[in-house]
This record gives structure tokens, C-alpha cells and sequence, in this order.
């Protein structure tokens, strides 16, 4: 007999019991994964701003005059020689170029960076970071367990991110700052992080911050926004959003399986880059030779919803799987993300159908993505909705 | 307190009898666990099953569940405006969003079913 270790809590855990949240076991920790119902919550980001607590991620300091280049090496993307307070999205993958996470590289000054992973990859990436450490020049510090992450996401989220008592001040800041940058302020427990990102496909904030100072700004946006009619929201809105705008999910579109160029994310990866990375020459052969898979939209023609795993058959032949699948609030109708085989053209195909538990449901491919992001530009634009939809 | 004008099962079924048929939907409990229903597969009327046959599916964004007939039967019905509007079973479960009716072929197995008391403990009095 052993005991089953407890999740862990977030400083906002006994308010989303509090307020009616069904609570779920993720990542080892106790997180909600709705509250008023994901159909609501989801419209609630859409149209007007939503609150998400994802103190789950894990938060990685990276300091030292070696930093950056030691950095530079385990990652995918650019981050050498950008200014302090830029962002840069980024794949972190194994010598085969598989994706070991994706991830945020945060410049916070010229040597201390800020690597944010996935809740469900925290304990692998740190022992990859940890077992990769040069002998001198770098240190890390892993400050998961100090800090909380609070998301503000929604055409209104500018104006009630301002509305903070703490942030008063910075209003002319927020407004101005791009998308993928990021600012330092102190609050009452410590330094806060002030991030214009977010895995929603609207505008919005990430607002890093200590475990003591959490509640008190969940509680001060849920008051400030009630006229903006903000909602709590849940992992489980959290995933239709962020599958709408085709986002990857680690697990679903990401995993040890497949290599950033496979998955989509290609634009994140600089093949090119002089110094190297782990899995850069693997990449390079992948992308010379071609790579031999991708991914594609589906939208469902026949009655069913595709869900992950369901193969895709194409005029009867198994072509791939899908990644990512689900009822999409938005369009109302079922979509999904599948992993398919480059060899194949489905655009020639005579039939497309993913097999539903056993039935095949006939499907076309659409453009990518379903829904087009308004994080940069007027957080209120028109949605481009994609042809042939 | 449940409605006692039906009886229920363990898998959070109800089932009201008018004479050999019996129409059946999920329980409130039911609905509320499932979450924002956005799809429901029901079986073809005519077809016949036996009590426990899994004759369907409700499915909410994220999860499917199996629907079981608690019964045996022929299908009578089924509840078209629940197929083109799947919402109806979150805000009606137990009424306007009814799934399917059924031709007992045994009236003796609603002997096997909960009663409303017995399907109040159930969910924990």
C-alpha cells in the first residue's frame, strides 16, 4: 500500500471551489476545468475577457554571462541578441529533433532569462536543462512552486488589465506594448511579470506573479471587470480556444514523436543558426530529404465528432491520426487538427473520412487555421472566417 | 428529490412507463456531469435491443459517453428536436429532452429498476 501523493493547490484553488468550479487532477496539480459550462466560458474570451488561473506552468530562471549562447543551444528559435523585455516561442528537442516541449524564452535582462514550460513537461525539461548545464556561466532556478500565473484573455482584456490598482500607473505601457514583449514591476509580494501573450487567439495578458499576491488580483480583476462581464475560465475552454486558432497542445500536436517541422511550427525553428542546437542536423536531414508528415484542418461533413487518435482514411487508406478533435463553439460544428502523411495529396482525394469508433465519417480539408488570431492588431476585428468553410 | 413518476437506473437513466412504452432520457445528475451536451447519436426506430445494449452516444465537447438501454425493446421514437438541438438535454433533461421511446418486449424488468427513493440515495440522499 502507498499513498497517492496530493495534487497540488494553486493560491486560487479553494476560490474555484469556492465558486462552483468542477476540479480535475492535471499535471499533478487540482485545477478547474469549468465552472459555468466551456460553451459560456469560451464565448466569455471571445466576446469580452476571461480569467484563467495556470499557476500549473513551470517557470525556469536561466542566468549567467553564458546564458544566452548556452540557451541558444537548446533551443529551436532566435533568442540571441534580442532586447530585454522580448518573448520568443520556441520547441526545446532531442538530438533525433523529436520535441522534447514548446515553450517561452523570456529576456528579462541582459544575462537572466525565463523559460515557461508545459505543467506536464516541467520535471522532464528541468532535468534536461539540469543535465545539460555547462560547467560554469550558467545557473538555473526553478521557481514553479513560488509563482502564480494568472491569464487575462478577451477583446476587453487591455482595459481591465489597466483597472488594476498595481498597474495604474503603467496604463500608457500596457497600451503601447507589443505582442510577445514583456515588463517588470513590484508588487506587494515581489517582482511581477507583465506579459502581452497568451493561447487563446485573443488579445491578452499573462500576468506572472507570487503565490501571496494571487488572490487578491484574481479577486480585484473578477470585481473591476464585472461591468466587462469577465468569467472565470477552465482548462476545458482553455483547449477549444486555443484548438480554433490551431495552437499545438503538447501531447496532442507535440510529443516525442514528431519534430517541430512535422507539427507545424516550422516557423519557429531557425535551421540556419550558427551556433547550433540540439537537433539541428537531424532537423536539417528531415527538411532536405522532406518531411513526412504535417499537418492539416478538417472540418466534419457526416454526423460525428473526430476525436484524438481517430485515423484518416483517404479514399479508404489510412493516411495519419487525429491530434487534436472536438465540437467547436465558435463554428459550431465539429473540426479537427490530424497529423497526415506528406506523401499522400488529399486534395486529390476522392473520399476524406476519419473513422469514428468503427464508422467512417466523411470530412474536408480546410484552410489553416479555423479562426484567425486577433492578438496582434484591433482586439476587436472582424473574424476572417477561412474559405470554403 | 427526484420526480417519482419514473424509475432509474445506476448508470443515471430514467424511465417512464405509459403502458408498453417507455420513454427514456438521462437525469439531471447525468446532464450536469456530461457538461454542455453538443451531440447526440441515437438509434434507428425499428431496430430491437436487449436491456443494457449500448444504443447510442451523448456527447459533450470534451467526452463521449455510451447510452444504454435499461430496457428491452423495439424503438418507437426517437426525439428528433434533441438530435438537431443537443442543449436540450442540459436545460430539459427530464422532460422535453427525453431521448428515445421503447416497445417493452418485458414489462418484469422495470421490477429491476430504481425507484425515486432508491435513486435519491444514490446520489447521496
Amino acid at each position: 500500500m502507498h499513498d497517492t501523493p496530493a495534487l497540488q493547490q494553486t493560491p486560487l484553488t479553494e476560490w474555484h471551489r469556492r465558486h462552483g468550479a468542477k476540479m480535475v487532477a492535471y499535471a499533478g496539480f487540482e485545477m478547474p476545468v469549468q465552472y459555468e459550462g466551456v460553451l459560456a466560458e469560451h464565448a466569455a474570451v471571445r466576446q469580452g475577457v476571461g480569467l484563467f488561473d495556470i499557476t500549473h506552468m513551470g517557470e525556469i530562471l536561466v542566468s549567467g554571462t553564458g546564458a544566452e549562447a548556452w540557451l541558444s543551444g537548446l533551443v529551436t528559435n532566435r533568442i540571441v541578441g534580442i532586447d530585454p523585455g522580448r518573448i520568443v516561442y520556441n520547441a526545446m528537442c532531442r538530438e533525433t529533433g523529436k520535441v522534447l516541449d514548446d515553450m517561452l524564452v523570456y529576456r528579462l535582462d541582459q544575462t537572466d532569462w525565463l523559460v515557461v514550460c508545459n505543467a506536464a513537461n516541467h520535471a522532464k525539461i528541468s532535468a534536461w536543462m539540469i543535465d545539460h548545464l555547462p560547467a560554469a556561466g550558467v545557473t538555473l532556478d526553478d521557481q514553479s512552486n513560488a509563482t502564480a500565473l494568472i491569464a487575462v484573455q478577451g477583446p476587453h482584456s487591455r482595459e481591465l488589465v489597466c483597472r488594476l490598482d498595481q498597474l495604474s500607473a503603467q496604463a500608457g505601457r500596457i497600451t503601447d506594448m507589443e505582442f510577445y514583449t514583456h515588463f517588470l514591476v513590484d508588487g506587494p509580494g515581489g517582482r511581477w511579470i507583465i506579459s502581452r501573450t497568451g493561447y487563446t487567439g485573443e488579445h491578452g495578458y499573462e500576468i506572472y506573479l507570487p503565490n501571496a499576491d494571487a488572490l487578491a488580483v484574481w479577486e480585484e480583476l473578477m470585481t473591476r471587470g464585472a461591468d466587462l462581464s469577465v468569467a472565470p475560465v477552465g482548462l476545458a475552454a482553455r483547449d477549444t480556444l486555443r484548438f480554433e486558432v490551431c495552437y499545438c497542445l503538447y501531447g496532442h500536436e507535440l510529443s516525442e514523436d514528431v519534430t517541430p517541422l512535422e507539427a507545424g511550427i516550422g516557423w519557429a525553428v531557425k535551421l540556419k543558426k550558427k551556433a547550433g542546437f540540439i537537433g539541428q542536423e537531424a532537423l536539417q536531414q528531415q527538411k532536405a530529404s522532406g518531411v513526412p508528415h504535417k499537418l492539416v484542418c478538417l472540418e466534419m461533413d457526416g454526423r460525428g465528432i473526430a476525436r484524438q487518435d481517430s485515423r484518416v482514411l483517404a479514399d479508404g487508406q489510412d493516411v495519419g491520426f487525429v491530434t487534436s478533435g472536438t465540437f467547436s463553439p465558435t463554428f459550431k460544428q465539429a473540426l479537427a487538427l490530424a497529423l497526415v502523411r506528406s506523401d499522400v495529396d488529399l486534395a486529390a482525394a476522392g473520399t476524406l473520412a476519419v473513422d469514428v469508433r468503427g464508422r467512417a465519417i466523411a470530412c474536408h480539408m480546410t484552410p489553416f487555421p479555423f479562426l484567425t488570431a486577433r492578438t496582434k492588431g484591433d482586439p476587436q476585428a472582424a473574424r476572417t472566417l477561412p474559405a470554403g468553410g | 428529490m427526484v420526480p417519482d413518476d419514473r424509475k432509474y437506473t445506476q448508470e443515471h437513466e430514467w424511465v417512464q412507463v405509459d403502458g408498453e412504452i417507455a420513454i427514456i432520457g438521462v437525469t439531471e445528475f447525468a446532464a450536469g456531469e456530461l457538461g454542455d451536451i453538443v451531440f447526440v447519436e441515437l438509434p434507428e426506430i425499428g431496430s430491437e435491443f436487449s436491456a443494457g445494449d449500448t444504443v447510442g452516444t451523448i456527447e459533450s465537447v470534451k467526452a463521449v459517453a455510451d447510452f444504454y438501454l435499461p430496457v428491452s425493446g423495439e424503438i418507437e421514437a426517437i426525439n428528433e428536436v434533441v438530435v438537431d438541438s443537443p442543449e436540450l438535454v442540459n436545460s430539459d433533461p427530464m422532460d422535453e429532452g427525453w431521448l428515445v421511446k421503447v416497445r417493452l418486449a418485458d414489462t418484469a424488468e422495470l421490477d429491476g429498476l430504481l425507484d425515486a427513493t432508491a435513486y435519491q440515495n444514490l446520489l447521496g440522499g
